[in-house]
């Protein structure tokens, strides 16, 4: 199981994105479990909207933070994601 | 060094709110862990009560709610608390026996913002299930299990494991994928309430506890990144215990049918504990100022050799439940520890168990009922 580039990618419909306000934190929800998500892999799931697809994803962040080199970072991260069934295709 | 620690013990604000609706349940499972003389409190909170108690858990950083009992089911209010709950933001999981739910029901609920449904079967097939359960449920429970996959929920299905039906385990996961469950929860039996009266007949050998384990796990990697298996080891044969509560009053906050606040779900059992109520106390008051809920905060209660112990941020100790049901000392070292000197009461279990099996001295299962819980027990 490994990204589809060509595929918009979404956040899981039986996981949860929530903003924290106690923890000043998102977290992702899921049956029996809680993750605590820093500010860049919050960022990065809150564009899993299921239009984007890998590069657009890349492309929104980089412009959003005025940077670049971004794709390693958020490719490998995207990955993770998908492995632990946080987001799907 | 480790005193100084000791004293700076940083509060941590509730992140799992358990909600024991009602102890009322049609099932009568001989390993529930409803304390035995439940019968005796009749007393439930009113659906303001819990919806006051969900406001303020949730004011304090609680998001995991549990909603269990007994039977939730029976609580006519089930869908206004999941509506109410889910208005504050909570991840909400209703953790059901299956029996009473139709899929009207299971429609409303969705509607009214519950998360997950955890639905317990006892076996992978009908009479070893429907004996257990003291009920007729199995057909129905599967049915059940189909509507909470049809409706978006995540499917979670939870079997708890003992002898009499350890062995399956095979038969039980080819059942979860069959029925298409996203989680799996594999729960030994934990001995404490009902099962703790039950043990001579529920403990499985250490045999068959290995047995059951390789299969589990070798399943594991067979359904990845499809159900996910949660395996709660039996502590019996481990030689260290499990970290109680996460630490106590850290993370866990359960709230029984009449109110009454508890650092863990057994807690009740422990004397001069003195456990507060949310008819009298706020939330903020139980968690952080109460006697109960202080008690085994930090380490400072702890006795030799878990004193001096460089586990003891790992594991605080083991339970608390356990260590009073089984050497009379809540303070105790958990004797599943290796280095317990107490060490023996779960090698004499262990064999007291081995002998009940086939003997012919079998005495019979005592199953949760009311007549067995007014019967084991005097009045409060
Ligand atoms: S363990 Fe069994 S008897 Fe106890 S509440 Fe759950 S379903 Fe009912
Ligand atoms: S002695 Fe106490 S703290 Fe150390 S491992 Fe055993 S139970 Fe844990």
């Amino acid at each position: 199981m490994s990204l589809n580039p060509d595929q918009p990618i979404k956040f899981s419909p039986t996981h949860r994105l929530q903003w924290e306000e106690a923890q000043q934190k998102f977290v992702i929800l899921y049956p029996e479990g809680l993750v605590e998500l820093n500010q860049s892999s919050a960022e990065i799931l809150k564009c899993c909207d299921g239009t984007l697809a890998l590069a657009q994803i890349i492309a929104t962040l980089e412009e959003k933070f005025a940077t670049r080199g971004l794709a390693d970072d958020i490719t490998a991260f995207l990955e993770v994601a998908l492995h632990n069934g946080w987001i799907a295709q | 060094m480790a005193g100084l620690h000791n004293n700076m013990t940083t509060l941590t604000p509730p992140r799992w709110l358990l909600a024991e609706l009602t102890y009322a349940c049609p099932l009568q499972c001989p390993y529930c862990s409803n304390p035995v003389d439940y019968a005796h409190y009749k007393t439930e909170l009113s659906t303001d009560d819990w919806k006051r108690v969900l406001t303020q858990a949730r004011q304090m950083g609680a998001v995991q709610l549990g909603l269990s009992g007994g039977e939730p089911l029976t609580r006519q209010d089930l869908p206004e608390l999941v509506q109410h709950a889910r208005a504050l933001g909570y991840y909400s999981n209703l953790i059901t026996s299956g029996y009473g739910m139709t899929e009207a029901k299971i429609i409303e609920l969705k509607a009214a913002g519950l998360d997950h449904i955890q639905v317990s079967i006892q076996a992978s097939n009908q009479q070893l299930n429907d004996h257990i359960a003291g009920t007729e449920s199995f057909v129905h429970k599967k049915q059940v299990a189909h509507w909470v996959k049809q409706h978006g929920y995540p499917m979670v299905l939870c079997v708890v494991l003992h002898r009499d039906n350890i062995g399956q385990m095979a038969d039980i996961l080819a059942m979860a994928e069959e029925l298409g469950a996203d989680y799996l929860e594999l729960a030994n039996t934990q001995y404490y309430g009902w099962a703790h009266l039950n043990r001579d007949l529920l403990l499985p050998t250490k045999a068959q506890f290995e047995q059951a384990e390789a299969i589990a796990q070798a399943y594991k990697e067979k359904v990845a990144g499809k159900m996910k298996i949660y395996y709660v080891v039996p502590d019996f044969y481990e030689d260290r215990p499990k970290a109680c509560m996460n630490g106590w009053g850290s993370t866990f906050l359960t709230i029984a049918p009449d109110g009454t606040a508890l650092p863990c779900h057994s807690a009740r059992q422990l004397p001069g504990l003195d456990c507060p109520n949310v008819n009298d106390y706020s939330i903020a008051e139980i968690w952080n100022d109460s006697k109960a809920f202080n008690f085994f905060r930090g380490d400072d209660w702890m006795k030799e050799p878990c004193r001096s112990c460089d586990e003891k941020a790992k594991d605080f100790g083991g339970c608390r439940c356990q260590a009073y049901l089984l050497t009379g000392d809540l303070y105790a070292t958990d004797p599943v520890c290796s280095k317990s000197t107490q060490r023996g009461v779960i090698r004499q279990a262990i064999e007291s168990a081995q002998q009940c099996v086939g003997s012919g001295t079998e005495k019979p299962l005592v199953f949760r009922n009311n007549k067995n819980s007014k019967a084991l027990s005097s009045p409060i």
